[in-house]
């Protein structure tokens, strides 16, 4: 997102067109709108309107039923504790994969792309499997008693999984363009290694580190398929918001479940304006 | 998503001593990040084929040529097919739009492009559903006229296209951007027309990103759960995608059977990471050519 910089600061590496220098203004323009509305807008305005068939009441006691709330409880938090592990992995790998050479680098490397390409799908049958009692990590944990798949425990695995690239893919461009100079003049004043990791390397991470787990944060409290196969889908127990949202829908309960959407659209509107503060302080930061 | 343009920096050279770490805590960080990776990326992967293959070769082409099987993959090749091409135009244009003019709310546009990532694949079913669904808008009128927009390919395409939407603009917008204008401007000064500068010019500028682009969209279009789940209505053989025969062959304890639609998938996960180092690597490439 670097194109208000674009129009606004001088530094950008192209000046400010003369208008009417290129055609096609109106048919690019036009065309992205009426698409984007069509697609996008209209129907996602569609929520609130529909959600505005209901009463101040019936809309309130529609998200505020125990097995919704606890299902925001499960989505908020695990995607919360999810995104945080997110970030300290994140921060580890793309700091190995920056500043380290080692045998096999370039494969973990393009492997940090997976969640990205894997559908969800083959995710979720996939982890399940893995951490089932008789999986080939489950058993495992099984003798420790630890149950994964069919628990809360499993529903955090999914979710860490889905958002491990975001943290890495923010951190490692920035990483990569930190000037080593200030490093070096830290420790010629005779600052320790992990002093100047502290002090002088992370603090400019940290706007970057905020965005990508912001965004893992995001795409997990969204995300359905690779959750519900190794979630179990207990009532109370393990059962997410978007699931909430299918089960409405099967029922044919519309309201319903547009009720709890909306909650849902406002909540990712709240995150997506954060993320996009976030991205501004971080390009501040780095002066791009 | 990371980008082509966001990767595109030539890395640099190694540091210098001084700013190594102790052997030890370079050796516990690769350590941490092989543990975590493997655990949470390889283990999985690998999984995958054992599973497809659990039950014997035989069983495997069974499972992914019976004709429920065909009907998913090619109900998903049909969406792929109509999702990809049209938000590839849209992609296009939005981007020509945005780094080719200023005008207000620019900035906003863009987060709008952006929205459906930011928002759950289920409410992207959903959507649909209010509008087309029974109860939906248009849900008489489509009953009375015998048009089948939910529970049907239509909506199944609809869901795909939503998810996919921002895939090819946000991979073109910083690409082009970072690009700068200069060419184009060539061009337009020595009289070529709009159609020319974009063919010639500002294309052949952009096609490791745009391909990327497609790439990745292609790759969610087949893979797409959530939205699809929704509006698909789960009719066997009729409405079904992959990743929908993937859940009820799964749910019916056909694991191998499963996951041998599953490696299908996994295999076309493989082939996007593939083409991503391979675009990297050719885009990189041509950025040190010409910065020579």
């Amino acid at each position: 997102m670097k194109s208000e910089q674009a129009s606004s600061t001088p530094q950008f590496s192209f000046p400010r067109l003369p208008k009417k220098v290129f055609p096609g203004f109106g048919i690019s323009l036009g065309f992205t709108l009426f698409y984007l509305a069509l697609i996008v807008l209209i129907p996602l305005a569609g929520v609130f309107i529909k959600s505005s068939s209901l009463t101040a009441a019936e809309f309130w006691a529609a998200v505020t039923t125990p097995r919704v709330l606890h299902s925001f409880q499960i989505s908020f938090g695990l995607s919360l504790i999810a995104a945080l592990i997110n970030g300290v992995f994140g921060l580890i790998i793309s700091w190995v994969l920056v500043r380290y050479t080692f045998p096999g680098k370039r494969f973990l490397d393009s492997l940090v792309d997976l969640p990205f390409a894997l559908p969800t799908a083959v995710a979720g049958i996939t982890l399940c499997s893995l951490y089932a009692p008789s999986g080939w990590i489950g058993q495992y944990l099984e003798e420790w008693g630890i149950k994964v798949s069919y628990t809360p425990l499993g529903i955090l695995i999914a979710l860490i999984f889905i958002g491990t690239p975001f943290v890495v893919r923010t951190l490692q461009p920035v990483l990569e363009d930190m000037d080593t100079e200030v490093e070096e003049a830290a420790i010629s004043l005779g600052a320790g290694r992990f002093q100047t990791f502290l002090k002088v390397i992370f603090p400019p991470l940290i706007p970057s580190l905020l965005t990508g787990i912001a965004l893992a944060f995001a795409r997990a409290v969204g995300e359905y398929g690779s959750v519900i196969f190794i979630a179990g889908n207990m009532p109370m127990k393990s059962e997410i918001t978007p699931l909430m949202i299918v089960i409405q829908l099967e029922q044919y309960e519309y309201a319903k479940a547009t009720a709890i959407a909306a909650v849902m659209l406002v909540i990712s509107f709240l995150m997506l304006l954060c993320i996009n503060l976030l991205q501004a302080w971080s390009s501040r930061h780095h002066g791009h | 998503m990371s980008g082509i343009a966001s990767r595109l920096k030539l890395k640099r050279g190694k540091a210098s001593k001084a700013l190594n770490e102790p052997p030890w805590v370079k050796g516990v960080l690769i350590a941490i990040a092989i543990g975590f990776l493997g655990f949470f990326l390889i283990l999985p992967l690998l999984m995958v084929f054992a599973s497809a293959f659990s039950k014997g070769i035989e069983v495997y082409f069974t499972s992914i040529s019976d004709s429920t099987a065909f009907a998913a993959i090619r109900l998903t090749l049909i969406c792929a097919i109509v999702a990809v091409p049209l938000n590839l135009v849209f992609g296009l244009a939005a981007a020509w739009a945005v780094t080719k003019f200023d005008f207000p709310g620019k900035q906003v546009l863009i987060t709008l492009i952006d929205l459906p990532f930011a928002v759950s694949p289920v409410i992207g079913g959903l959507i649909y559903m209010l509008i087309f669904g029974a109860q939906g808008w248009f849900g008489s009128y489509l009953r009375d006229h015998d048009i089948h927009i939910v529970f049907a390919t239509p909506g199944v395409i609809l869901g795909t296209i939503f998810v996919t939407f921002p895939f090819v603009a946000r991979e073109l917008i910083p690409l082009m951007q970072a690009q700068g204008n200069d060419e184009e401007l060539a061009a337009i000064t020595l009289g070529a027309s709009g159609w020319q500068v974009f063919w010639r010019v500002t294309l052949p500028k952009v096609k490791w990103g745009l391909l990327y682009g497609v790439i990745l969209s292609n790759g969610r279009a087949m893979g797409e759960f959530g939205a699809v789940s929704v509006l698909s209505g789960h009719i066997r053989g009729q409405t079904n995608t992959i990743p929908l025969h993937i859940e009820i062959l799964y749910n019916e304890y056909q694991t191998a059977a499963a996951f041998a639609m599953a490696s299908i998938l996994t295999l076309l996960a493989l082939v996007t990471l593939g083409v991503k180092i391979y675009i990297e690597s050719k885009a990189a490439h041509e950025m040190k050519e010409e910065s020579r």
